[in-house]
């Protein structure tokens, strides 16, 4: 286990930015800033025309840190511990189950609390309690 | 200019995650671990990142949508439904057991391809297959009979 620090600040200062992109995308493009939902539907079954649109949400993303490098010239720290066949099933789970349950930390944790949707608490709640009970087997039952 | 904007409003989100701490998955493992509560490991920050988005969200979202309609579009495309269904409880009970394993979500993996590690290549391209696989099983014809006709990815 990597210990890591508590930046709150940090961190409410990115939630807040994370905030106010889903405000602008709403503006925007009248949509959920929901990146499960984003990212499934650049594959098919096609059901619209905003491909390119979802495209471009998606390479704004991975482009992010690229981006972040060159301005400051460094990254923070990302310590990846899990190994290829837990990065596989836990990757084939967390894409499954956020399709499946109609979306992510972002659609349902933010966009949906936001809302005030109870379908989204119900699912935030869900997902929170599974994470936390999958860390506590795997980090206290062995 | 739609698109354009689009990749802006990604590159800030995707910024908002690296700042935060959402793009390293040690941090989000040590969030999930309450068991290290007494031991002191454990790492609140997430919950930081949650109240700051949600707060700037939820005055965002109130004032976005009192507008006829949104800037590149002909309405806002809101989700409608209510009803909590056996997947809107499966489905993130699955999705959490995934995000427990390799501390990534679906924006922060994506984020993460950017830093440039294979893992993060490991975890996005089953994290994809998941996904259409997901999509393939709403869309079989024996489960439709079931399900709401509404959009089966609507949040």
């Amino acid at each position: 286990m990597v210990s890591t620090s508590f930046t709150p600040i940090a961190s409410l200062v990115g939630g807040a930015m994370i905030g106010a992109a889903a405000v602008l995308l709403m503006w925007a493009t009248g949509r959920i800033a929901g990146v499960s939902g984003i990212a499934a539907r650049l594959f098919p079954p096609y059901e619209d025309r905003e491909f390119a649109g979802r495209l471009a949400f998606v390479a704004g993303l991975v482009v992010a840190p690229v981006l972040v490098r060159l301005v400051t010239g460094s990254l923070p720290a990302q310590t990846i511990a899990a190994g290829p066949v837990v990065l596989v099933v836990g990757g084939l789970l967390t894409g499954f189950g956020s399709v499946w349950g109609s979306g992510c930390t972002s659609g349902h944790g933010v966009c949906g609390l936001s809302r005030l949707s109870v379908r989204s608490l119900v699912a935030t709640m869900t997902f929170m309690a599974a994470g936390m009970a999958t860390v506590f087997v795997m980090r206290h039952w062995s | 200019m739609s698109i354009l904007v689009q990749f802006a409003i990604g590159l800030i989100f995707g910024i908002g995650l690296i700042v935060s701490g959402m793009s390293n998955p040690a941090k989000v493992l040590n969030f999930l671990d309450v068991g290290g509560i007494p031991a002191g490991t454990w790492d609140a920050s997430l919950a930081f990142v949650m109240a700051g988005a949600v707060a700037v969200t939820f005055i965002g979202f109130s004032r976005v949508l009192k507008l006829a309609r949104p800037f590149f579009a002909d309405r806002f495309y809101l989700p409608t439904r209510r009803d909590i269904d056996p997947r809107i409880v499966a489905g993130p009970a699955i999705f959490g057991i995934g995000w427990g394993l390799a501390g990534f979500c679906p924006g922060p993996a994506l984020t993460a391809l950017g830093f440039g590690s294979v893992s993060a290549v490991i975890f996005v391209a089953a994290m994809c297959a998941g996904m259409v696989l997901a999509r393939f099983v709403a869309h079989l014809p024996s489960l439709s009979r079931f399900v709401t006709p509404a959009d089966p990815l609507e949040t």
